[in-house]
């Protein structure tokens, strides 16, 4: 009987090493945004190792979504979660943050240092434009996929103005904005509701 | 106590940043300019540097600011304030997620956090564009960018600008 407990425990635990070193090597791999990650988590957690259905595996994408914070942390907590639950979780988001953990560490370490050098010194002011072109263009990438309505076009307006000119923290239109689409769905839902009540009394 | 607004402030940032990615800028933004733990530009700086590394900005921010205020325990509290809020709701929510889905609720939720978030990229994009875009040669490596990516949306990758603004820097200061 212990034999039998000992031998699941070491399962678990080899299952939970294996989740970490895949999601260590898929951390690596992704540079930039954590968008590129999808795919590379799908042909390891499906398809290589068949620790999740691919039907699952989906049903996961937009729900992560849908969660504040960086993608990449969240898809790999909901995977390690649904896999082998709080430890599978803690195991997966470490295998993927510490690749970049490690690596900007190092590069903070050595920063300032060589960051003392002229010809680092100018190619940086050379970049920093060119980040606030790439800031510039992730907001009207964005902006494309709106269909835009007179409230839509306020609330844009307005967190533009009072985070840029009056420096009013960006969670406040963030919480605003929550609040309001709780309202305004639960708004929407009643006035179905009474809309259905009208055609079926009528 | 510095660990702890480190830990509080990454949390905040991990809490409020709903649709990946550049939203975190003005909300990491925000806490740099009240905690004053460096300068917008190199803040700048390490967005670049986020681009050309593994992992996502939000881990990538931490770690860097992190250590910048305080050392190697900075780094490593302010990465792990920055991923607790993603634990807690994934954890939390992932029964709840599919019942709201049904109900529409999220549809709402994004329909008006879109252009919110708009909104909040561009203002931060405005104020930090203010220290980085100061003479001619700033002027025209921005725009150039900016054309770049519009003609070629997302077939060209960040790299390779950040790259080729880099060298244009070197060679025109």
């Amino acid at each position: 009987m212990q034999r039998q407990e000992k031998g699941q425990e070491s399962k678990q635990i080899s299952l939970l090493w294996a989740m970490f070193a895949s999601c260590f090597k898929i951390g690596l791999f992704t540079f930039g945004g954590g968008f590129a990650m999808i795919p590379l988590m799908e042909k390891e957690f499906v398809e290589n190792k068949g620790w999740i259905s691919k039907h699952k595996f989906m049903s996961t994408i937009s729900a992560v979504q849908s969660i504040p914070g960086a993608v990449a942390i969240n898809l790999s907590i909901f995977l390690g979660y649904n896999i082998a639950g709080i430890s599978g979780a803690i195991f997966t988001a470490l295998g993927v943050a510490l690749p970049s953990f490690i690596v900007i560490l190092l590069i903070a370490i050595g920063f300032y240092g060589f960051s003392e050098y002229p010809l680092v010194i100018n190619a940086f002011r050379g970049i920093r434009p060119a980040v606030v072109a790439l800031i510039i263009f992730a907001g009207y990438r964005l902006s494309k996929n709106i269909d835009w309505s007179f409230k839509l076009v306020i609330a844009f307006v307005l967190s533009l103005i009072l985070t840029g000119f009056f420096g009013i923290n960006p969670v406040w239109p963030i919480l605003t904005a929550i609040l309001i689409a709780f309202l305004y769905h639960f708004a929407q839902a009643k006035k179905e509701r009474e809309e259905q009540q009208e055609t079926t009394s009528a | 106590m510095i660990l702890l607004n480190l830990y509080l402030a990454f949390f905040k940032i991990g809490l409020f940043g709903f649709g990946g990615g550049y939203v975190m800028i003005p909300l990491i933004q925000q806490e740099i300019i009240r905690n004053g733990w460096l300068s917008l530009e190199t803040f700048l700086d390490i967005i670049a540097i986020s681009q050309m590394t593994p992992g996502p900005i939000a881990i990538n921010s931490g770690t860097f600011i992190g250590y910048q205020a305080a050392g190697f325990a900075g780094a490593l509290v302010a990465t792990i304030g920055v991923v607790t809020p993603s634990f807690i709701l994934v954890i939390a929510l992932s029964k709840l997620i599919k019942k709201m889905r049904q109900l529409g609720y999220l549809e709402s939720l994004l329909l008006f956090l879109k252009p919110v978030v708009v909104g909040l990229i561009i203002a931060a994009a405005y104020n930090i564009g203010q220290t980085a875009i100061i003479d001619y040669t700033s002027i025209i490596i921005s725009a150039a960018v900016f054309l770049i990516l519009w003609k070629y949306k997302t077939r060209v990758h960040p790299i390779f600008l950040i790259i080729a603004a880099g060298v244009a820097g070197m060679i025109f200061y």
